[in-house]
Formats: C-alpha cells, sequence, structure tokens
C-alpha cells in the first residue's frame, strides 16, 4: 500500500486492524484509536481518497491501497490550510479526535470547494469530540475554505 | 476490543469463494465492506474460523438504473450509491434511506449487500427491501437464484442464504406515478441504529383517495415488518390524519413483542412505531399530492 506517498509492504496476521498497522507497523502515531467500533471517528484516513474509518478496516483489506493519515496533511513544516483553520479557530482542545475530523474535513474539500452548512454537518457528524462543543470545529472548517479558496 | 484469530481468503471469483464456503461451511463469513463484521469482530462476538474477502471479485460493483429499477452489485459502496445523480433522480426514496445509514464515512466503506445480507432488523436497507418489493440475486455452489425480499429476511440477522451462497446483487423497483413516499427513524443520536423508523408510500387516486399504500417498520422486531393490516384500513380512504393516526395504532398494536433493551423498552419503541408511521403517511401523502 502506498501511505502519505511512501510505498510499504508488510505481511500482516489477518485479523490486524488498519488502524493498528498504521500506528503499530509503520509508526503513524497521528490516527487515534477510539472507540474501536467505527463510531467516534478518531481512527478516520483517507481510503482511496474516501474518509473510513480504520478500526473497522482491516489491513488487509488495504493492500494495494493509497492511503493518507493526518501526518500526510502537512507539507514538511507549513501546515494544510485546514490544520491552520483549526489552530485559528480553536478546533480542538485535547486533540485526541482531530486527526480523524481533519482527515473527513479533507475529503469534503477535495470533493467541493464550497460545501454547504449541511454538507459540512453532515461530515462532521461522524466524529465525536468531548471537549469543544463543535461551534469552533464548525467554524475552522468554514476558514478552511476561505483559505483554499485564496490560496 | 481485537479481533480473536482467523484465517483470511482473497478469492478472485465468485465460484472460488463458494468452493471456499462449502469448504468452511459453518465456520466461514463473507467479508464485504465490514462496518458490522469488523466491529463484530473487535467485540468477540462473531469468531468465525475464517472469512472470504469479496473485494477482489470483478463485476460486484455497479449501479444500472432506469424507470422500472434500480439494480446494485452487491459490493457497491452505499455512498456510491447515495451520490449517484441516476439514483437521485430515479428513486429518491432509495437515496433519502441511504443518507440515514451511519456516517459518510461509513456509507464509504460499507456495501448495500453486505448491509442486506447482514440483516440487522434496525437498519435502513433491509426496511427499504422489503417495502419496495426488491428481489435478491445469489449465488451458490448449486448456481444462480433469486429470492424475493418478502421471503429473505428470517430472523435476526439471519436471511435465505445459504451459508454457502453470497449475494450478488439485488433490484429495487421505483415507485409508481402519483406515488408518494417517505423513510423516518429516530435514534438517540443521528447515524445511531434506529431505536423505530418507518418506511411508507401512498399513491393515490385521481379523486384524491389512497388506492394503495405500503409500511414497512424497522428497530421493532427480529426482521423488518410489514404492517399489512394498517395498510388494508388506508385504501380507498382519504389522505387526512385521522385516517393516518388510525393505520399507526394498528400498525404498533399489531407488533410482536418490540425489542427491550438498554436503548428503549418495548412500550416506548411500540409508541414511537405508532406516532412515526402517522408522520410517515402524512409526508408521503404530501409527496403524492405533489407528483
Amino acid at each position: 500500500m502506498t501511505v502519505n506517498g511512501e510505498r510499504h509492504e508488510a505481511d500482516v496476521e489477518p485479523r490486524t486492524t488498519l488502524v493498528d498497522f498504521l500506528r503499530g507497523t509503520l509508526g503513524l502515531t497521528g490516527t487515534h484509536v477510539g472507540c474501536e467500533h467505527g463510531v467516534c471517528g478518531a481512527c478516520t484516513v483517507l481510503w482511496n481518497g474516501k474518509a473510513v474509518r480504520s478500526c473497522i478496516m482491516l489491513a488487509v483489506q488495504a493492500d494495494g491501497a493509497e492511503l493518507k493519515t493526518v501526518e500526510g496533511l502537512a507539507d514538511g513544516p507549513t501546515l494544510h490550510p485546514i490544520q491552520r483553520a483549526f489552530l485559528e479557530k480553536h478546533g480542538l482542545q485535547c486533540g485526541f479526535c482531530t486527526p480523524g475530523f481533519m482527515i473527513s474535513v479533507y475529503e469534503l474539500l477535495s470533493r467541493t470547494s464550497t460545501p454547504t452548512d449541511e454538507e459540512i454537518t453532515d461530515t462532521l457528524g461522524g466524529h465525536i469530540c468531548r471537549c469543544t462543543g463543535y461551534q469552533s470545529i464548525v467554524e475552522a472548517v468554514h476558514v478552511a475554505v476561505e483559505k483554499m479558496r485564496t490560496k | 476490543m481485537k479481533p480473536p484469530v482467523f484465517d483470511y481468503a482473497a478469492p478472485v471469483s465468485l465460484a472460488e469463494a463458494t468452493d471456499l464456503l462449502v469448504r468452511h461451511e459453518g465456520d466461514a463469513k463473507v467479508l464485504s465492506g465490514g462496518q458490522s463484521l469488523v466491529p463484530l469482530l473487535n467485540m468477540r462476538l462473531a469468531r468465525p474460523a475464517i472469512l472470504v474477502d469479496l473485494a477482489r471479485i470483478p463485476d460486484l460493483d455497479w449501479v444500472r438504473a432506469d424507470d422500472e429499477t434500480v439494480a446494485i452489485g452487491a459490493m457497491t459502496r452505499q455512498r456510491t450509491v447515495e451520490l449517484s445523480r441516476e439514483v437521485q433522480a430515479r428513486h429518491p426514496l432509495l437515496h433519502a434511506g441511504l443518507q440515514l445509514i451511519a456516517h459518510p464515512q461509513n456509507r464509504n466503506q460499507g456495501t448495500v449487500g453486505g448491509s442486506l445480507a447482514h440483516a440487522d432488523p434496525a437498519a435502513e436497507l433491509p426496511a427499504l427491501a422489503l417495502a419496495l418489493d426488491a428481489t435478491f440475486d445469489a449465488v451458490g455452489p448449486g448456481g444462480a437464484r433469486s429470492v424475493a425480499a418478502a421471503d429473505f429476511f428470517l430472523t435476526y440477522l439471519t436471511t435465505a442464504l445459504a451459508p454457502t451462497e453470497i449475494l450478488t446483487a439485488v433490484r429495487f423497483p421505483t415507485l409508481a406515478r402519483r406515488t408518494g413516499w417517505s423513510i423516518i427513524e429516530v435514534a438517540r443520536r443521528h447515524g445511531d441504529f434506529a431505536l423505530a423508523g418507518v418506511v411508507a408510500s401512498v399513491g393515490l387516486a385521481t379523486d384524491g383517495a389512497i388506492d394503495r399504500a405500503r409500511l414497512v417498520l424497522f428497530g421493532v422486531g427480529a426482521t423488518p415488518v410489514r404492517a399489512a393490516a394498517a395498510e388494508g384500513l388506508l385504501v380507498g380512504q382519504r389522505a387526512e390524519a385521522a385516517v393516518f393516526a388510525r393505520a399507526g395504532a394498528r400498525a404498533a398494536g399489531d407488533l410482536e413483542e418490540p425489542l427491550t433493551d438498554v436503548h428503549a423498552s418495548a412500550d416506548y419503541r411500540r409508541d414511537l412505531a405508532r406516532v412515526l408511521v402517522g408522520r410517515a403517511l402524512a409526508e408521503a401523502a404530501a409527496r403524492a399530492r405533489a407528483a
């Protein structure tokens, strides 16, 4: 599989979930393990361009796939506009859920540069955050839309 | 919260897949998108000896829509069908139902066939299949066959598919002209499984009377439940609130004991079903008038 543009080959036990493979085998610990049944969204990664739950996907299901994780968002030391928007609008507090949120927002903004409020809510609805109260995350998405438009 | 040990096979043809299922009969599980199966493995509620992954089998990922039918290959992602403009135009009920399944992040991976073969009684697709008289196409060691939705859902997580059979496609008829529809559900949080839900369709005659009705409830029994007696109360009646309320009371009263669990009691689910049937019928009738 290709992760953040880098090719990886490994033998895995069939029962290894994708998130455990990313964290344990590849050392990409930016993707977090939360509920482990596909509800909280902390483990969300981009799989062939689509946001999916890596805790309820087996690593073998990603054989040959192109993946992007939160580590793949920034360009070297330059944060991605989505990351800067979360920073500026305080779209995070403890940060545990943040990598997943940002990957889903990335998918949304790669599909449309003018998301509706409904599309934003629908996207963020697949994630649970226990700190922010969500409003600042919604604002961060709006700011990210602006930043990516003017980029 | 990690899966137990199992073997894994990724066959490249249906014949190879059914061979594997025959060889491991009773100990194998078919893996499609995994949005139901992998959580069950993580929680160790399922302990199959082997997973047979359908991902490498060609020709199971497609959507074909015409005026009469939306046909979907079993491995087609729910999100692909939801975002299909053809499906949005020809089958707004199916489109609306897909949007109620979990979250976009689950629908990106979860498949139409997987959800139907898993047959969770609180899930949207089985209820839609029953409400629309969908047809299921399956392949097994004895060849291919088709099963009507009315014969497909047997009980909790159990369908008419043999352990050696694989669902390959499902065909959803579109709604007739002057037919309105509704799918509504109540869940603890958006994206959760429904505590109770209703799929309704209502056809109106030129004089405004109801000439056909279909009501299917979900989350309130061991399978999606067709409320046939309540449908009978509607036909020939005026499409108005008192008629819808009577149908709701009948549909709820006819339910065998709905599930009691940590989320809701049986009484609560029954009352929810009564209210939701009334609302769904009102919405369906309004759409029929506008159609």
